[in-house]
């Protein structure tokens, strides 16, 4: 039982638990308190001051975000002190922001604008020196406005101690403050991993995804071009929230319809390709524990981890599946495959990504994923810029009937599905693994074991005889923390599974962006994996072998998992990253 | 021990040194070998005497004789008249010239008549990097009898019953500081002191460490058994490095001596000390700033509560004081607190060292009891103003405080009246104005203190006062409006209410307190388009007066800018549109023919 503690907020008596924060207080009592750096977890370090409030004793204001209740505390939010200090201190940083709210990103989705309406802000009294940096635009999943930075360090907590890449951080001091790489290096110099988890948590348009919808708009128009769209399984869960629908809606048949609308020859489902990696990537665990190779076996999906390992943990790329992601096998197979099938010049396929991811828009300009001689993958366009593009084109998303994804390479497996949650790569090859190993189809298909947002799940499964241990880890910091214990010898796993955002695709750095306001006090991830658990369930096929599509590949195409011309096409390899200097 | 006739005693502060005293020490060795002197005569390196203002000092002992701007070429009378003769080099006497003997010439010198050392007691005293003549004074003696005698519940009562406030800003009850963290429950807590000085011409801390940094060392560890810490840490700037040195040689010698260590005194009581370097930010003297910077991350302040004694380095219980605070600790426990509660005023105990600096005749160092008045600070210690010109106002407390004016003059010193007069005891800087300064000036000095020196976490702070400082610069070009004024007026309010930390609540004191006793001023240099102290460029302009014109063209040949032209017989003229007003032209022009307009 929780100690509580009486206070008193707005002349207010309630009762709340004693490790309450003033701001968790007030929200308790229906009481809003105004935030913008606040980020429940993740930033808590009172810089911003919009949460000021009276507290009874105290000499100057308080920030209610970071301020302890305690027996008999008297507060109050509502005094002309405090909307005077909340309004001054707005104005002021408005008065050093890059107010060209109408052609930002981040219009109508900016808690800084959101702010200022709400605070009734009139005009700003404080105007004077704005400063004035250089756009950074260098790496190729995120760009950096830091004329909109306002210094909440959001950004920087994300990086630095979830993700522990800490590759920006607060430069220089008083009005030259700014959030820097080291040395002035673009973030296309750094060890970034372009995660872009900096991006879904800044409240403003200081950070955001590379552009590619013109590129696609410009590709759609081309006639020469048969333009294909595959999507990621994480962004069906979550792209209605651009378009008003509450978290965790699934969207699948509409997301179909709108990319036919939007001009795509075909639609596809990277969900097949997971299905695909599931038959390579349990092959390879398999042939590693059947003839002594490499253990762990890491999972390779996401490419923020990929590049973190090749710049942090070098030692264990070995340790990484040589399996490309989902949807760069796609891409391969697609310019393959599917090219010599349907008769179709390479060249003249133009393949577009649908992710929640921007470390994807790096991971495709990577030179060794292009098997058939053309770039595996085009172009990668984030959740948010699908939703930007069907805005664009006029499209009522909401009215939209539900369209099938096309043949011949859907529908997917729910083995496929669950990729976009922590977890889920390893509970479908679990579920491919099982059968593959005990020469059976077993009734077991649900692993609750490695379900779920807990940092770091370990799960001893035994199948056919052999006992498995499997460790899924989310968030790079987690799988700092997984890789250290493999490094010393302390972790002994067969499989592991790491994914660079926390919460797995679903929270990917492309996905659309909930405010603090929500962020703070709702499971965002949980309700967005539900979603994708759901659609695993009413799936008439639930295991990656039993994918038709994967089955008449191999059948037409490679052959066996694991052999030559599947090496050829959906395998890779990795290599060593410096750090600083870097190139990238 | 080697008895010595003579002591000869060279300040090796940070202003006689980089005033030659070292030269000037070598000086007096090479000449006391010369003459065979040097088994009958010690000189020594000591710390601060706090008469910065005449330094080099020197001083004689036995007979006490002070010797002050003092010259190399010097040392030579000094060992043949004084050493060998026996008699006075009366020209280089600080004091009375006419007085009978040395210490009569001393006792007619104001600047040491009143004072009260207790802090700086050792300063100018004993070699400071000597433990032995720190010991000869009493030094570890307080420790003795506090791990011996005293349980750390006694240490703290006793520090309460002397009512010792901190000195190093708002002046919080150490003793209280210290029962709160002993009172926090925990396996590791620390002590910190904080000798990162940098209120601009502050230096009563470097001036202490330099002079007498075993007492630092040893109240800390007092404090270090008060509220059950094995470890200390002080946080030096590294712009002190006489301070570090000493600083470090004496931590080594209070080792070897057990002074430091594990069971000190046999009592079983572990205690060490490690310096911490501050690369010389203003805000690392923030006490939750300081603590992050020696947790070596990015020096800035984090919200309070928890307090550092609860939560404070590495998240442990810490207490943290001054190194003034700190001096005074031994002294205390070894007159007991009963003496020192004697000293000063009802709230305010004890003695207070302010750097004394500005437009005063005695710049220097000076310690005093609490409740000394202004008017005794400035006249009767600091021998007055300059040139005969008038008091204005007194700043004190840094870029945090406030300037007191000419009518409070009369107000005793201390921690309430300070605050009630919309300034601060801060430190101890005390920076001295007369007639010729222009407030609104002064005011845009601390700013751009403040602009530069905020950490830049939190926006009242960060551009808060940019944009103050920018009004301000406005009114001193001759471009403010009287709606300026309520401006500045309304960002101060609020940037003392909503800022993080410290620094940022009280960045616009400067501003308040000029505003509150010359607001006159301000309207003059917005209204009237004036500065009524001429000092603000703008608002003046330099004019060549016809009839005393004598045509040399000396003034033209001057100007940087080419605003002055002119032909022979014919008076000069200045183009006002041209003239940066250098003032090259006024001090060169041999006629004084070039005069400042307001």
């Amino acid at each position: 039982m929780m100690e509580m503690v009486n206070i008193t907020i707005d002349s207010k008596k309630i009762q709340v638990p004693k490790d309450y924060t003033v701001l968790e207080a007030a929200r308790h009592a229906n009481i809003k308190i105004p935030t913008l750096c606040f980020l429940k977890g993740i930033n808590e370090i009172g810089a911003c001051r919009m949460c000021v409030v009276e507290v009874e004793g105290a000499r100057s204001l308080q920030a209610a975000c970071v301020y302890p209740v305690s027996e008999g505390l008297v507060v109050r939010t509502n005094t002309p002190a405090v909307r005077e200090a909340r309004k001054v201190t707005l104005e002021l940083i408005l008065s050093n922001h890059d107010r060209s709210c109408l052609t930002c990103v981040r219009n109508r989705n900016c808690e800084l604008q959101k702010l200022a309406e709400e605070l009734n802000i009139e005009g700003i009294r404080f105007e004077g020196e704005m400063k004035k940096q250089p756009l950074d635009d260098f790496s190729p999943s995120i760009v950096r406005d830091p004329n909109k930075c306002i210094l909440c360090r959001r950004c920087v907590s994300m990086c630095k101690n979830v993700q522990t890449v800490a590759v920006i951080d607060t430069m220089d001091r008083g009005f030259d403050t700014s959030v820097k790489c080291a040395f002035d290096f673009s973030l296309g110099e750094v060890p970034c991993t372009n995660c872009g988890q900096c991006i879904n948590v800044c409240p403003v348009g200081a950070l955001r995804e590379k552009d590619s919808t013109h590129v696609v708009w410009k590709a759609l128009a081309d006639k020469e071009l048969h333009v294909v769209a595959q999507t990621a399984p994480a962004v069906r869960v979550a792209l209605g929230e651009e378009f008003g629908m509450p978290i965790g809606t699934r969207v699948t048949g509409k997301m179909a319809a709108a990319l036919k609308r939007l001009g795509f020859s075909k639609v596809f489902d990277t969900d097949t390709a997971a299905d695909l990696t599931i038959l390579e990537e349990g092959t390879e665990l398999i042939e590693r524990l059947n003839n002594g190779g490499k253990l762990p076996l890491i999972t390779s999906c996401s490419p923020g981890w990929i590049k973190f390992c090749e710049h942090n943990y070098p030692d264990l790329l070995d340790n990484l599946s040589s399996c490309k992601s989902p949807h760069e096998m796609f891409g391969a197979v697609l310019k393959s495959y599917y090219a010599e099938k349907m008769g179709i010049d390479p060249s003249k396929i133009f393949v577009v990504s649908i992710m929640p991811c921007t470390a994807k828009k790096f991971e495709a300009r990577r030179p060794e994923l292009a098997s058939t001689g053309y770039p595996d993958v085009d172009a990668v366009l984030t959740t948010r810029e699908l939703a930007a593009m069907i805005k664009e084109a006029g499209i009522e998303f909401d009215k939209l009937p539900d369209e099938q994804f096309d043949d011949p390479m859907g529908p997917a497996s729910g083995a496929g599905v669950i990729f976009g949650a922590t977890g889920g790569v390893m509970e479908a090859a679990l579920r491919t693994v099982a059968e593959i190993l005990s020469g059976k189809s077993l009734d077991r298909v649900e692993y609750e074991e490695v379900r779920g947002l807990e940092g770091i799940k370990e799960a001893t499964v035994e199948i056919g005889g052999m006992k498995i241990k499997a460790a899924v880890a989310h968030g790079l910091g987690n799988a700092r923390k997984i890789l250290d214990r493999v490094r010393s010898g302390e972790g002994q796993y067969h499989f592991i599974e790491i994914m660079a955002c926390p919460g797995g695709c679903i929270n990917g750095g492309g996905q659309p962006i909930q405010p603090s306001e929500v962020r703070s006090w709702t499971n965002v991830p949980a309700a967005r994996a539900r979603a994708i658990y759901e659609e695993d369930k009413d799936l008439p096929i639930r295991k990656s072998h039993e994918n038709p599509a994967v089955k008449m590949l191999y059948s037409e195409y490679f052959g066996q998992p694991g052999s030559h011309k599947a090496h050829e096409l959906l395998h890779t390899h990795y290599a060593r990253r410096e750090n600083y200097p870097v190139k990238n | 021990m080697e008895i010595y006739r003579s002591h000869v005693l060279v300040c090796g502060g940070t202003g006689c040194t980089s005033a030659n005293s070292l030269k000037i020490m070598e000086e007096f060795e090479r000449l006391l070998a010369e003459n065979g002197l040097e088994k009958e005569v010690k000189v020594v390196k000591t710390g601060c005497f706090g008469l910065c203002a005449r330094g080099p000092v020197v001083v004689v002992y036995p007979e006490g004789a002070m010797y002050t701007m003092v010259k190399v070429e010097d040392v030579k009378e000094i060992v043949e008249e004084h050493l060998l003769k026996g008699r006075l080099v009366r020209r280089l006497l600080a004091g009375s010239e006419e007085a009978e003997d040395a210490a009569k010439a001393l006792e007619g010198l104001d600047f040491f008549r009143k004072q009260l050392r207790i802090a700086l007691r050792n300063c100018g005293v004993i070699n400071p990097e000597n433990i032995d003549e720190y010991i000869a004074r009493d030094g570890y003696k307080a420790l003795g009898k506090v791990l011996t005698e005293m349980t750390p519940q006694e240490v703290i009562d006793t520090l309460k019953k002397s009512g010792l406030r901190g000195r190093g800003g708002a002046g919080f009850l150490t003793g209280l500081k210290w029962e709160f963290a002993a009172k926090s429950q925990d396996d590791q807590k620390y002590v910190c002191c904080n000798a990162d000085e940098g209120d601009p011409g502050a230096f009563m801390d470097r001036s202490i460490l330099e002079g007498d940094p075993h007492s630092v060392l040893e109240a800390m560890a007092i404090a270090g058994y008060a509220i059950g810490a094995n470890q200390g840490y002080i946080y030096v700037r590294a712009e002190y490095p006489i301070a570090v040195k000493r600083l470090n040689m004496a931590i080594q010698q209070a080792r070897e001596y057990g002074l430091l260590g594990k069971n000190i005194f046999g009592t079983g009581f572990d205690f060490d000390i490690e310096l911490r370097l501050g690369a010389g930010a203003f805000v690392c003297g923030e006490e939750t700033a300081l603590m992050t910077s020696i947790e070596g991350r990015r020096g800035e302040p984090r919200p309070r509560p928890p307090f550092p004694a609860v939560k404070g380095l590495w998240q442990k219980p810490t207490i943290l004081n001054n190194v003034e605070t700190y001096a005074n600790i031994p002294m205390i426990f070894l007159k007991g607190p009963e003496w020192f509660a004697g000293i000063g005023t009802e709230k305010s105990k004890g003695t207070k060292v302010f750097a004394v600096g500005g437009k005063i005749n005695n710049t220097g160092l000076v310690e005093i009891p609490m409740g000394t008045t202004l008017r005794e600070v400035i006249y009767d210690i600091g021998g007055g103003i300059p040139n005969g010109k008038k008091f204005k106002a007194a700043q004190t407390g840094g870029p945090s405080g406030g300037c007191i004016p000419a009518s409070h003059i009369d107000t005793p010193i201390d921690y309430e009246s300070l605050v009630q007069l919309g300034s601060m005891m801060g430190s101890g800087g005390l920076i001295v104005m007369d007639e010729d300064t222009c407030m609104v000036d002064i005011a845009k000095f601390f700013l751009e203190f403040t602009v530069d020196e905020s950490c830049g976490k939190c926006p009242p702070c960060r551009i808060g006062t940019k944009r103050m400082l920018e009004i301000l610069e406005k009114i001193t070009s001759g471009k403010g409006e009287e709606a300026d004024i309520e401006k500045l007026e309304i960002l101060a309010k609020n940037i003392k209410a909503s800022a993080l930390c410290g620094l940022g609540q009280t960045a616009p004191n400067p501003v308040l307190s000029t505003l509150r006793y010359f607001r006159d001023e301000y309207i003059a240099h917005v209204k009237d388009k004036k500065c009524p102290a001429g000092v603000c460029k703008a608002f003046m302009k330099y004019v060549v007066m016809a009839e005393k014109c004598k045509s040399c063209g000396i003034c033209a040949r001057n100007c940087p800018v080419g605003a002055i032209s002119g032909q022979k017989g014919q008076p000069y003229v200045i183009d006002s549109d041209k003239c940066i007003k250098c003032g090259v032209c006024f001090e060169k022009c041999p006629f004084k023919a070039i005069v400042k307009e307001a």
